[in-house]
């Protein structure tokens, strides 16, 4: 996100409107959720004990958030002892720094990457292009973003935006292909004869990191497509990249984050690749391995008793393929690597209230994403608890309140009393009145006004239930 | 299915009208009146009621929400029993107060919403020899709220299910957000509209000639969608519904 600093991302109301108005972009996203989404419903409903795991992991995750300092200690210790190198990384630009200068001083130009959020939250292929060093993505998915000059819309699938033909026009472009077709196998090999190549002169390998156990040092990372084992295999150095919520206490504890990931995510019961490695192995693997550990904002995340939840995220997608405005929206409407219902919680609480403000508001607080939630992260009580801090932001910053502010506060004072209340009602249906147009109202009146805003609503009934009530001669 | 008390139906309740119906839609109230009453139970609408506070809670306005809650608490605890026909305004007083408030008010909360119905949980556990019938096949919308929050799927349908000549055919995705989340629909109306037009298309093509829920909300949002998009679609809450398949009283 290095790439925004210096400038407020515009609000996500305003960015939605690009996709909704792209018809290609909607009904790609819609054909890929559908599919997915299904898919995650199937071989969740063959657990019996599902209920119980998303438990278990809530329960791990908070445990392992409670004693983050200690775990993490604990973790860099046996790194070291396995013989590995840890960094502490307060922020992105010291994370780069640190990835650049391991890069720099083998005198290596150019690095294979696993697919990474975190990686990609630090903006490291910039920063790593600014220190003279080319970062190749491995993921075909990442592949596709890169070479487009384009941005992730998706967690698991950042070119989910993408159509087959789309991708097979940009493939034509970029890759050293003439002929193609817009089969799936035969776009993936196309990559694949590029990625090739990559592998086989890159020394360093970077990565993220999707578990790192505490006890042991070992690190752990899922994948689907086996580039991700070349990278952390086939380069004698190799560099990890990961945020510190990310470590968990023991071996055990992926019993149980190793059904919820896969399922939850590209809706299989194992995925393909899960490769595991534990400091360097002589004559196995590569011969130096550094882990970096990235704050970036998250003490502060931990430090709110409601927001904290946010960091039990395993980054498996599965709210942003069963929310029904990202299906509308899209990822890049987000503005943050991290879009749909995790981002519009996790981005403002690392990015700042300030910078963005309108993504807790991006919500219908349907719940739908919380239901799914592999590791229960109530984010509706999140995205709640977040347009109060947007508020008060707000009112801080404001020399008077906002006309949002004023009619909340009047909402509040008006609610807060009965004679007020039927004044109000009162009001509503004589304005109602003026207003009507074809039997119809564009706005609902008093307070509901909000909810009606360049909608039609049906007129006020003439007669409120109160004065129904009163006729009837009702007990009150 | 909710199962609360000791299972005898109460003698009297007050009715949670919601501000939706002083403001809006007083429909679905005026007629959870008449069905609770044809039940025998003795209606008492408390006219010092206002809001649940669930719209500036959900603005990002806790202080006011909190203010709210404690005085519906003050309010409805004196009754011997509460029905609202909002699937949502009940789940904010069963889900969002104990957690809003603290100390002896959350007690007071949850004392309260222990005895809070929401309308169809109500007519499904005391109205089961209240002859219905009607004509007509319908949809069933799951509003959010009522259903991730309260918790409650089943007792709508087996409302439905009593009511004679009535056919319920189901959408793909009745429980998919139909787009309406309070201030959402203003900030972010296209976003919104684009969520109201899926669910009425699934609603058409289940060829229902209703399109039923238990939140006028929703049913607000969704009859302007169509209105203002030139739909046919007829949307109707679930205690007019019911009400209208009340039989003649002499026949009761
Ligand atoms: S918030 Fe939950 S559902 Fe969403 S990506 Fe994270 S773990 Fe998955």
């Amino acid at each position: 996100m290095s790439a925004e600093v210096g400038f407020r991302p515009e609000p996500f109301p305003v960015a939605a409107r690009t996709a909704l108005a792209d018809a290609q972009l909607r009904r790609n996203l819609g054909k890929a959720t559908t599919t997915i989404r299904a898919k995650r419903a199937q071989v969740v409903g063959e657990l019996d004990d599902w209920e119980a795991l998303r438990e278990a992991g809530r329960a791990l995750k908070e445990r392992v958030l409670r004693h983050l300092d200690d775990y993490l200690e604990q973790l860099e210790e046996s790194v070291t002892q396995a013989g590995g190198h840890v960094h502490w990384a307060r922020d992105a630009a010291e994370a780069n720094r640190i990835v650049a200068e391991i890069v720099t001083g083998h005198g290596e130009r150019e690095v294979v990457k696993v697919k990474s959020l975190t990686t990609d939250e630090t903006g490291l292929n910039e920063a790593l292009a600014a220190a003279g060093v080319s970062a190749w993505e491995t993921d075909l998915a990442e592949l596709i973003v890169q070479l487009g000059r384009d941005a992730s819309s998706h967690i698991l699938v950042p070119a989910i935006h993408k159509s087959r033909a789309e991708i097979r026009e940009l493939f034509l472009r970029t890759l050293d292909v003439d002929e193609l077709t817009d089969e799936p196998t035969e776009l993936a090999g196309a990559a694949r004869a590029h990625l090739r190549r990559k592998f086989l002169s890159a020394r360093v390998g970077v990565s993220g990191v999707n578990f790192a156990l505490a006890d042991s040092g070992t690190v752990c990372v899922v994948e689907s497509e086996g580039n991700g084992r070349m990278c952390v295999t086939l380069p004698d150095v190799l560099v990890s990249v990961m945020g510190i919520e990310k470590v968990v206490p023991t071996w055990r504890d992926l019993e149980v984050f190793l059904q919820l990931l896969p399922r939850s995510s590209t809706g299989e019961r194992m995925n393909p690749y899960t490769s595991f490695w534990t400091g360097v192995a002589d004559g196995d693997g590569p011969q130096e391995f550094h882990l970096v550990l990235l704050d970036n904002g998250r003490t502060d995340v931990l430090a709110d008793r409601i927001g904290r939840q946010t960091l039990n995220c395993i980054r498996c997608s599965a709210c942003l393929n069963v929310c029904p405005v990202y299906e509308r929206t899209g990822g890049h409407a987000y503005r943050s690597v991290y879009p749909g219902p995790i981002g519009a919680i996790l981005t403002p609480q690392l990015q700042g209230i300030d910078r963005a403000g309108s993504l807790p508001f991006a919500s219908t607080l349907c719940g739908a994403c919380y239901e799914v939630c592999p590791v229960k992260i109530d984010i509706p009580e999140v995205l709640v608890h977040l347009r109060a801090r947007v508020v008060e932001h707000a009112a801080g910053t404001r020399p008077v309140p906002g006309p949002e502010a004023l009619s909340m506060r009047a909402l509040g004072w008006v609610f807060a009393d009965r004679r007020r209340y039927e004044a109000a009602q009162r009001a509503a249906r004589a304005g109602s009145v003026t207003i009507s147009r074809h039997g119809r109202i564009r706005r609902l009146p008093g307070p509901l006004a909000a909810w009606t805003e360049g909608r039609d609503a049906p007129t006020v009934a003439r007669q409120s239930f109160r004065q129904w009530w009163a006729a009837r001669g009702g007990a009150r | 299915m909710a199962q609360r008390g000791d299972g005898r139906r109460p003698t009297s309740v007050a009715l949670f009208a919601t501000c939706v119906a002083d403001f809006a839609s007083p429909g679905p109230a005026r007629a959870a009146v008449e069905v609770l009453e044809r039940l025998g139970v003795r209606v008492v609408v408390p006219a010092a009621q206002t809001c649940c506070g669930q719209p500036a809670l959900n603005s990002g306005y806790p202080r006011e929400a909190r203010s709210l809650a404690r005085r519906w608490v003050r309010l409805f605890e004196p009754y011997e029993a509460v029905v609202g026909p909002s699937g949502s305004c009940v789940a904010t007083v069963h889900h969002h107060y104990p957690r809003i408030l603290t100390g002896p008010w959350r007690d007071r909360a949850r004392a309260v919403a222990e005895r809070t119905w929401e309308f169809t949980q109500f007519v499904a556990a005391f109205g089961g020899d209240l002859p219905l019938r009607l004509d007509t096949t319908v949809t069933y919308h799951d509003s959010c709220h009522m259903l991730r929050s309260l918790g409650e799927a089943e007792a709508p349908r087996a409302v439905l299910s009593r009511i004679d000549g009535l056919r319920l055919v189901e959408m793909a995705d009745p429980d998919t957000c139909c787009g309406f989340g309070g201030t959402f629909s203003a900030k972010l109306g296209e976003v919104s509209g684009a969520m109201g037009g899926a669910k009425l298309r699934q609603a058409a093509d289940t060829g229902a000639r209703e399109l039923v829920s238990a939140d006028s909300g929703c049913l607000l949002h969704l009859q302007a969608r169509a209105d203002a998009t030139g739909g046919s679609a007829r949307t109707r809450h679930i205690a007019e519904l019911v009400r209208d398949a009340m039989q003649p009283e002499a026949s009761a």
